[in-house]
């Protein structure tokens, strides 16, 4: 199992360091030849303008898109963003997955925080029944799923932060960034 | 459960998110609008670049906050502003208007001589500039969630930049060679607090996102950061005094990105205009130098 991570900008070695402990091999992607021999790809935090951009500069958007029609991508905050298809303003994004996503949907980073959250999915695939801690940080919120798009998880105000569409993922929260390892072993299980 | 705010992995994650990335000064509303579609990562909203701060003199102060609020109503990126060192109050006022990062920075006139800002009071997170490990920890004991190296701003010259990064980077090599009962001397040594020091030699690494700043003036430059094992860089006064900003701005996001791969740096190096002029460090008389600011 080989899975790369978008290195283009963000906290691509935060993904990397949770692979790790779950004994995957991981390569960091930069540019469209990277992306040979990968069993799955994440897309990190980080700001999605500048993750586009660079995407656009160094010809990976076709690429990608290519990739995740066989393959599973991860898009975590930015990634999220960079997956969807709308996000009501004018930037490069894959469009891969059927989710309205609205770009810092709780406000400022003051405004940024940490939740616990109710994945069933995620319960049945790792055979654990605690909640999911989530960290928000200037955070998008998924505001509608469309097509073959599911909910994997909301607020309890009912706004979407995960959702899934066959083997491509996205959370509005960093998994990457706590102890939990319970994400990236359900990404691997998709990729796999 | 209650969502908890202002909490210590919110004000590191955010610098999380902003590594392998470009931070640059801007000063109005054009500027932050050129910066964020070269790929900047986040702004640094302030009223004069660094080089202009050196040219007017005077007591430096925090910006008009009403010239931030419309940086901030420009952008989709982070934006941060600058207090001066132990300036609480500024550091209140910035916090109120919502700023996604507060830089405690040398580059404006200390108002405290001695103290720091006790930053773990406030819900918005800090970076502060650091020449030296001990300097770092110390900071960050006083809630710094991210650390730059601090260079010699508003110069072009990478040179006190390099200096701080090695004098930085070394000493985390040398403390993971170190034994455990070594660890109370070094932190005595250094003015460092135990707690830190022990946390850096087990992480490898400093506790919180270390970016370079002072001095970086090419994609050349930034590039040098990066592979001295920086996390990101903050681009000051060389992006807008250059003779082509949008395209320097541009060149060294990308620099960044590829910051191992020299051919990608000789294309995005090609034609990018005038330098900004800068000064040698080597040549200024001490007085002038403002990266001894911090205690």
């Amino acid at each position: 199992m080989k899975i790369g991570i978008l290195a283009l900008q963000g906290d691509f070695a935060e993904h990397g360091s949770m692979l790790k402990k779950l004994g995957v091999e991981t390569v960091e992607v930069r540019l469209p030849e990277h992306l040979n021999g990968l069993h799955g790809l994440i897309i990190p935090g980080g700001e999605s303008t500048t993750i586009g951009k660079l995407a656009v500069a160094y010809g990976l958007m076709d690429p990608l898109r290519e990739f995740g029609k066989s393959h599973a991508i991860w898009g975590t905050c930015a990634g999220a963003i960079f997956l969807s298809n709308d996000i009501g303003r004018d930037q490069p994004l894959l469009g891969l997955m059927n989710i309205k996503v609205q770009r810092n949907a709780f406000g400022r980073q003051v405004d940024s925080f940490e939740t616990d959250l109710e994945i069933e999915e995620l319960y049945k695939a790792t055979r654990t029944k605690h909640p999911y801690h989530a960290v928000f940080i200037r955070a998008p919120i998924i505001q509608s799923v469309g097509g073959n798009a599911k909910v994997l998880s909301a607020l309890e105000d009912g706004r979407i932060v995960a959702a899934q569409q066959g083997h491509l993922l996205a959370t509005s929260f960093h998994p990457e960034l706590t102890d939990d390892t319970r994400f990236h072993e359900y990404f691997i299980s998709l990729a796999g | 459960m209650q969502a908890k705010t202002g909490t210590w992995t919110e004000k590191k994650g955010l610098a999380q998110m902003l590594k392998g990335g470009v931070i640059m000064d801007v000063v109005n509303v054009e500027h932050a609008r050129i910066a964020e579609d070269a790929g900047a990562c986040a702004v640094m909203a302030l009223e004069r670049v660094p080089a202009d701060i050196r040219a007017d003199g005077g007591v430096v102060r925090m910006s008009d906050p009403d010239m931030i609020l419309k940086i901030m109503d420009a952008v989709s990126i982070p934006v941060m502003a600058k207090c001066r060192i132990g300036h609480f109050v500024e550091a209140q006022i910035l916090e109120s208007i919502g700023v996604d990062y507060i830089d405690e920075s040398e580059v404006l006139t200390p108002a405290d001589e001695e103290h720091h800002i006790l930053k773990h009071n406030f819900k918005v997170p800090f970076v502060c500039g650091c020449r030296n490990i001990g300097e770092a920890l110390r900071r960050i004991g006083e809630g710094a969630a991210m650390i730059r190296t601090k260079g010699e701003a508003g110069t072009g010259d990478v040179v006190e930049a390099v200096r701080h990064a090695r004098t930085v980077m070394g000493a985390i090599r040398q403390l993971q060679t170190m034994g455990d009962e070594e660890l109370m001397a070094y932190a005595k040594n250094n003015g460092a607090p135990y707690e830190l020091v022990k946390e850096t030699k087990e992480l490898g690494r400093m506790p919180v996102v270390n970016f370079a700043a002072g001095g970086v003036a090419t994609p050349a430059d930034a590039a040098l950061m990066m592979q001295l094992g920086v996390d990101g860089v903050f681009v000051g006064s060389g992006i807008f005094k250059s003779g082509d900003p949008a395209r320097r701005a541009q060149a060294i996001v990308k620099s960044v990105t590829h910051y191992q791969d020299a051919s990608i740096l000789a294309e995005v190096s090609k034609n990018l205009g005038e330098a900004m002029v800068g000064r040698n460090v080597s040549q200024m008389p001490e007085g002038d130098k403002i990266a001894g600011r911090g205690w």
